[in-house]
């Protein structure tokens, strides 16, 4: 008996790499494509200045006492009246744009993260729900979920947004009711396939109990097509929210994200003062892109059925 | 085939009902339906006057019956701002918006399928890369800063179009429409081009998707092996194939661009029920928010509904496995 712990050692050893081995050819598959490795890394940048933006900004744009309205409009590459330079010009309240702009990718930044993941976690729950109990249940939920499909994204923000009026918290809410259902399709869907397999049968003739088959066995197993919606759905929020702040029915203007931040410097584009308008953009085009591009090849390694 | 239509007609009355609860719950339950309905500067006889005419002394469910009998007859209140009935407001804006609609759908289709043939003919070639990575753009951009970009490139720098609004309209069939005088023409090419990206990227994707799964088919081997030169074999034998799920798919999303042009109306101030929609949100003019909110659910009700029908036409297997259940 004394020999059993130091024959088994190579086993216990040998473990942790076979459950290590499918996060490496992950990250091997992922790196195959030099383009979604660039957009990561751009992408991880994005979190960090969104993250860090408090700190890396010339000033605070939304503390009146740091900034003064007679700098206000400045071009990319002026100096204002209290020395100090405004690398990407200023709006026409006299921020910094370059800082209004951290600020703002925080915010954008924050709602899609925030109504993404409640509405995966919303999602998988009734899509797991769904898969789960089956019968009438299965076939109401997923009514709803057609209909509410059927119907395009930006109509259903609108609703929500008219009924319940303008906020961050508002904003995430209409987020979330928009996104839930491609959640919950895609692991009903993901849900059904696994089930029929054999070590779902293992672990019902095991005797546990349903939520422990459902939760430790199930739900890692739908992971991956739920990593790609995931990602896309991120991306989506953001545009949706970019969107819905321009056109004035978003966030309230004390949470100023990109889309706002275009917004107000619409009106100043006519008269050439591109760059109220034109820099957050870039900024928000960057996100968006960069994330659609990580998908994009998350897909690919994924779940290479889905490849076209 | 009658008993799936009778379904089908059932299911999007229920539809309906659902979304008409949903928006009077919304405006009626949540928010103060005093404030909502009732013009803010009106005094209190005129207030209670009102409350008594609106019925919002009687129980919720009562109210709801009242607001529906209205809304069957055509009437869902009087703008505050225009004092004319909602519903004739919107209807007087629909006609540019549907212009702007039709002739985006239009152009995604009339550039959609011939990139979408050459990207599936010629899949390895930068070209069609180059398309792909397109249509990915067209889908993941926000369509209106996509807007703001051809305002800042065309109008700005080049100064070759107008930025905003509709230009000089003649009259057509009774409303009038931009696309017959060269001034209407030069104000429609901006909005156009911005709201058919979105449906050109997936005409784009949907025609090259069908192009390979049609390529390797039979019949496409005999009618080359008939001697049919390559242009007869793809223009008329595979184009007729893949036609049907790019027609589905145009209709279905015919809504969904009805609903997008609020975004491109507002870019370039297009005087289109989108416009005036997100003014009447911003103006907390009720009453014709929830007139253009019913309207546009019910135009996707008829849409889906008429796609539904035409698919079960196209292919019986839809109401056979209906029938099975």
């Amino acid at each position: 008996m004394n020999s059993l712990p130091k024959d088994s050692a190579p086993m216990i050893t040998g473990k942790p790499t076979d459950l290590e081995a499918p996060f490496h050819r992950l990250i091997r598959d992922f790196t195959e494509s030099k383009l979604a490795v660039g957009a990561l890394v751009v992408f991880i940048c994005i979190i960090l200045v969104a993250l860090l933006s408090p700190w890396i900004s010339s000033q605070n744009p939304y503390d009146l006492a740091e900034i003064d309205i007679l700098d206000g409009r400045l071009p990319p590459g002026s100096k204002g009246i209290n020395g100090m330079t405004y690398l990407l010009g200023t709006d026409d309240q006299g921020r910094d744009m370059l800082s209004a702009m951290f600020y703002g990718l925080r915010i954008s930044l924050g709602v899609g993260v925030v109504s993404g993941f409640v509405a995966l976690t919303l999602g998988t729950l009734i899509g797991l729900a769904a898969a789960y109990l089956g019968g009438k249940t299965d076939d109401l939920l997923m009514r709803i979920v057609d209909l509410q499909l059927g119907f395009p994204s930006i109509l259903i923000a609108m609703i929500l947004l008219a009924v319940l009026g303008r906020g961050v918290d508002k904003m995430v809410c209409a987020l979330v009711v928009t996104q839930w259902a491609y959640f919950a399709r895609i692991v009903r869907g993901a849900a059904l396939s696994e089930r029929k397999k054999e070590y779902i049968e293992a672990a019902e003739c095991l005797a546990l109990s349903p939520s422990r088959i459902t939760f430790r066995h199930l739900l890692p197993n739908c992971l991956p097509p739920l990593i790609v919606v995931g990602t896309v759905n991120v991306a989506h929020a953001i545009a949706l929210e970019a969107t819905l702040s321009f056109l004035g029915i978003g966030l309230p203007i004390t949470e100023p994200s990109l889309g706002l931040l275009i917004s107000n410097g619409y009106e100043y584009i006519l008269s050439g003062r591109y760059w109220i308008s034109f820099f957050p953009g870039v900024a928000l085009f960057i996100t968006i892109a960069s994330i659609n591009l990580v998908a994009d090849q998350l897909r690919e390694v994924l779940n290479p059925r889905l490849r076209t | 085939m009658t008993v799936f239509l009778i379904r089908r007609f059932m299911q999007s009355g229920v539809v309906l009902l659902a979304m008409s609860v949903l928006v009077f719950v919304g405006v009626y339950a949540i928010g103060d339906p005093i404030a909502l309905l009732i013009n803010p500067q009106a005094t209190q006889s005129e207030i209670d006057l009102a409350i008594r005419n609106l019925g919002l002394d009687r129980p919720l469910w009562e109210q709801y019956i009242v607001f529906l009998i209205g809304a069957l007859k055509g009437n869902l209140g009087d703008s505050f701002i225009h004092n004319v009935p909602a519903l004739k407001l919107i209807f007087r804006r629909l006609p540019a918006t549907l212009e702007l609609v039709s002739l985006a759908m239009l152009m995604a289709v009339i550039i959609g399928i011939p990139l979408g043939m050459w990207a599936g003919l010629k899949a390895k070639s930068i070209s069609s890369q180059t398309i792909m990575a397109g249509s990915i753009l067209g889908f993941s951009l926000p369509s209106f800063w996509v807007g703001i970009m051809l305002v800042i490139v065309f109008s700005i720098t080049l100064g070759l179009l107008p930025t905003s609004g509709r230009g000089e309209t003649v009259n057509f069939l009774g409303v009038g429409v931009s696309f017959l005088t060269w001034d209407g023409i030069k104000h429609l090419i901006l909005p156009v081009i911005n709201l058919s990206l979105f449906p050109m990227a997936l005409v784009i994707r949907l025609t090259r998707a069908g192009m390979q799964e049609t390529l390797p088919l039979d019949f496409v081997k005999l009618a080359r092996a008939k001697g049919l030169t390559t242009q007869r074999v793809i223009l008329v034998h595979v184009l007729k194939n893949i036609m049907i799920p790019i027609v589905t798919v145009v209709g279905i999303n015919f809504g969904g661009l009805l609903a997008f042009a609020v975004v491109t109306e507002t870019v370039f101030a297009w005087p289109g029920m989108g416009k005036l929609i997100i003014d009447s949100i911003n103006l907390l003019d009720r009453p014709v928010v929830v007139a253009y909110l019913l309207l546009t659910v019910l135009m996707f009700t008829i849409i889906n509904l008429v796609v539904d029908i035409f698919y079960s036409v196209l292919d019986p297997r839809v109401r056979l496995g209906d029938r099975k259940e």
